[in-house]
């Protein structure tokens, strides 16, 4: 049946998802043991981001919303990063 | 309501008595249950700012002690902010006017918005409860700043904790309105057909939505140090103080949109109906909303130019400040088009309306005067800020919400107030709020700081005067409350339509059915369409 | 009134759009505090680097795949329901509350072996070891506790979700409820993937 066809290529992408969300956290957990010195936490912070995204995407199948949808998150992370960049106009050169 | 029609007052739905109110999932209902308690907290928050008026007729102890004058000046502020202001315009009138401006039969989420009225009912309750028990009444401002409000032996726990729960119902109130106006517009209801009202309410929906949970985590982080002192605002432990101002104020600052964009939003209905002319610059208006709201989180900082922030960051956010200045004077200069050539019918809802526009020019223009870093240094802390934010709240929200009140009175309960009366109420308002308040730039641009209750005695003269100038105030407030009580229940039947208003509400009958429209209203058109 | 289009009643549309706005406002609050983790990691940079050597990398590691997997399983239960599969479905939701708990039981434990070693918000320990170390363990306190509210808030959302499933009443015409609690869950995993390396591995 095409519904359960559907079905089963869900699961499949579901599972891939997975799989590479493991990858990924075995690649961040090896590159944490190896010393990148201040690049470390950028390459965390970023392979993060690439496993939230996926997440976002597949799981919580931003991938098939609306371009509506889409814009609204984005606004919100826009927002998040005013606040946090221009709270370091402060803290960034007080401190 | 001897209305012998079918409307939503003699529709009672599940529950009987007072529980088909407080039980009501009509957003009509909700409306009134939120303006019926905004406005009870607000006569009480007045009568302490009388009292504060009074203490300051003269020098010294008058009629209360300083730690009396900190708790009332506390309590009168958390009450005005966060239980008449914020709540104000969307939740008591955007509640019932957003479904029937837009055409639906509801908001998007019915039960959602009732929980959001017993969030807001029971933040209330607790704040009242936190006034009279532990070490009594919080006494820190409403800003409740560390490390005092971490000190301080008064109720600030609980008091906090009920704003927190407040947060939790404005945020639910955003949310609603932000769905109900994607999903519930009736046919042909295209965006830009869409009353100015309802834009205002749309980009204040996306303001509580994102800033709300910051002030919901900053209160529930001054709960968490004064519970197990974790020390994160606390120098001698590596905290820092000034990271609770910046948390506080990213919430604050757009919080004073969240209180003047709907007001914005009131005026720009109000002017075309009484100058019976379409609005001037109808998508500017519309678009100044959504930009307001975004500038509102480029420009906290201003709160905290004396607190010892990084000079860049001063200069970073004064800059940004004067951003923000130009959609605001967009929708003033619109107002002011608007009613040039209209045949202006000055009935007392446009003279509240005027009265704003010239009041909240005052706070608006004074708010750049605090906002250029040089002359904040000079006022800060002082009697010209107290004005200037009370001239743009007050002034500014306040009227327009009263102006709201008369304009949408007669669709809410199908009958008229006494114009004349309404009229005088205005008036006695808009003097005394002058004589109130504006000594206050005076006294402030002299150095009287905010919060004592006392003063050195050169400032006397100017200081009673604004004492009386709260007497005249009162006096309007009092008159206006009359005439609205009694017009509810003893005023003239009002025709469905009184105004001549072209938008969507002002086709259903008055009061509105519980299903607000016989039909799906089909929409053709703008929403300002004069002969 | 007849059924239009702008009726609220089975607005699955609009029960998403809602949820996902309720989302945004999680993300905002978590923003605060990851606002005041940057904030504090930029002024005791050394400290953090050090105190985070501490935290074992083990657990946090198991912890992270435990909850990555869990929402395999949610996005698995609401595949299923939606291709009328009820009995796969409750097996998926049963098993994302199990991982969800198993996260919970480690995190018990990690906290337990901490406060055993006299490290806690305003322990005399702590305080000893000076202000880069009060406000790291503050700040992991503070994360991974609101964190963990959250992962407790969506096993009790999930366990609900698997009584009205058992009940009928989410059923394959039916599932926005339980496609909202599931990204609900989702997102708590992505706050998630952010904690761990911003804890337990960036030295």
């Amino acid at each position: 049946m095409n519904n359960n066809a559907k079905s089963s290529g869900r699961t499949a992408i579901y599972i891939a998802t997975w799989i590479c969300l493991l990858a990924l956290t075995a690649l961040t957990v090896t590159v944490a043991g190896m010393n990148l010195g201040k690049y470390g936490a950028l390459t965390s912070v970023l392979i993060a981001s690439v496993k939230a995204s996926l997440i976002l995407l597949f799981f919580m199948h931003l991938k098939y919303e609306t371009l509506l949808l889409k814009a609204m998150l984005l606004g919100t992370i826009a927002t998040i990063a005013v606040i946090i960049g221009l709270t370091f106009f402060d803290v960034g050169i007080r401190y | 309501m001897e209305n012998s029609e079918l409307n939503f007052y003699n529709t009672d739905g599940r529950y009987k008595g007072i529980f088909s109110w407080i039980l009501s999932t009509d957003h009509k209902r909700i409306g009134l249950l939120y303006l019926t308690a905004m406005f009870s907290f607000f006569l009480v928050a007045v009568t302490l700012g009388l009292l504060m008026r009074l203490e300051l007729i003269a020098p010294g102890e008058t009629i209360m002690t300083a730690p009396v004058y900190n708790a009332v000046f506390t309590v009168h502020g958390v009450i005005m902010i966060f239980l008449f202001i914020i709540p104000g315009i969307p939740a008591g009138l955007g509640n019932f006017f957003l479904p029937l401006q837009i055409g639906a039969q509801d908001v998007a989420f019915p039960r959602i918005n009732l929980m959001s009225w017993w969030f807001y009912m029971s933040g209330a309750m607790v704040i009242l409860i936190s006034l009279f028990t532990g070490g009594g009444a919080p006494d820190t401002g409403w800003t409740f700043y560390v490390p005092y409000s971490l000190k301080t032996g008064t109720n600030v726990t609980l008091a906090v904790f009920g704003v927190f729960l407040l947060g939790i119902s404005s945020t639910m109130t955003g949310i609603n309105f932000v769905t109900t106006i994607h999903r519930l517009r009736a046919p042909g209801m295209k965006w830009f057909r869409m009353p100015l009202f309802s834009w205002a309410l749309y980009a204040t929906g996306w303001v509580q939505i994102l800033a709300t949970p910051v002030l919901g985590l900053t209160l529930l982080l001054l709960i968490l140090e004064r519970l197990f002192n974790i020390g994160l605002f606390d120098p001698s432990r590596g905290g820092d103080p000034l990271l609770f101002e910046h948390l506080f104020w990213i919430y604050s600052h757009p919080a004073v949109y969240i209180m003047i964009l709907p007001a914005m939003g009131v005026v720009s209905e109000i002017i075309p109906v009484f100058a019976r002319r379409t609005i001037f610059g109808y998508k500017m208006i519309a678009f100044s909303s959504i930009a307001i709201a975004f500038v509102g989180y480029l420009v906290w900082g201003h709160h905290m130019f004396t607190s010892g922030m990084s000079d860049i960051s001063r200069i970073v956010f004064s800059f940004l400040t004067f951003i923000v200045a130009v959609p605001s004077g967009i929708k003033v200069f619109n107002w002011v088009s608007s009613m040039y050539k209209g045949s202006i019918d000055l009935k007392s809802p446009l003279l509240f309306t005027v009265a704003f526009i010239f009041l909240f020019s005052i706070g608006g223009i004074t708010g750049l005067v605090n906002g250029a870093l040089a002359t904040n240094i000079h006022v800060h802390g002082t009697y010209f800020i107290v004005a200037h934010f009370h001239y743009t709240m007050f002034g500014g929200t306040a009227f327009a919400f009263f102006a709201a009140l008369h304009y949408w009175f007669p669709k809410m309960f199908g009958r008229m107030y006494r114009e004349r009366l309404a009229k005088t109420a205005c008036i006695f308002l808009f003097i005394g709020f002058n004589v109130l308040y504006f000594p206050m730039f005076i006294l402030g641009w002299e150095g009287m700081p905010r919060r004592y209750y006392d003063y050195l005695p050169e400032f006397q003269s100017l200081q009673v005067i604004s004492t009386i100038g709260s007497w005249i105030l009162v006096a309007g407030i009092v008159i206006m409350f009359y005439n609205l009580i009694r017009s509810v229940f003893r005023g003239e039947k009002a025709g469905n339509n009184p105004w001549g208003g072209s938008t969507l509400e002002w086709t259903t009958s008055s009061p509105p059915p519980a299903e607000n429209f016989e039909e799906v209203p089909v929409v053709t058109g703008g929403p300002y369409r004069f002969r | 009134m007849k059924e239009g289009h702008n009726s609220h009643k089975h607005d699955f549309e609009g029960s998403k759009l809602g949820m996902w706005m309720f989302l945004f406002t999680e993300l905002l609050l978590f923003a605060g505090l990851f606002l005041l983790y940057s904030a504090f990691r930029s002024k005791y940079s050394q400290e953090f680097h050090s105190a985070s050597a501490e935290l074992d990398r083990m657990i946090g590691t198991v912890n992270t795949l435990v909850l990555l997997t869990s929402s395999l399983t949610m996005a698995l239960s609401i595949n299923a329901i939606k291709s009328g599969r009820k009995q796969a479905s409750l097996l998926f939701q049963c098993l994302t509350v199990s991982f969800g708990l198993v996260f919970l039981v480690n995190k018990y434990f990690e906290w337990g072996a901490k406060i055993n070693h006299g490290i806690y918000p305003n322990a005399p320990e702590l305080l000893q070891r000076g202000k880069g170390d009060t406000m790291y363990y503050g700040l992991y306190y503070l994360l991974t506790g609101i964190h963990g509210l959250h992962v407790f808030g969506g096993i009790i959302l999930i366990t609900i979700m698997m009584i009205l499933t058992l009940k009928n009443s989410i059923n394959r015409e039916d599932y926005v409820r339980l496609e909202n609690s599931g990204l609900y869950w989702h997102l708590v995993d992505v706050v998630w993937v952010y904690l761990f390396p911003v804890f337990y591995l960036i030295r």
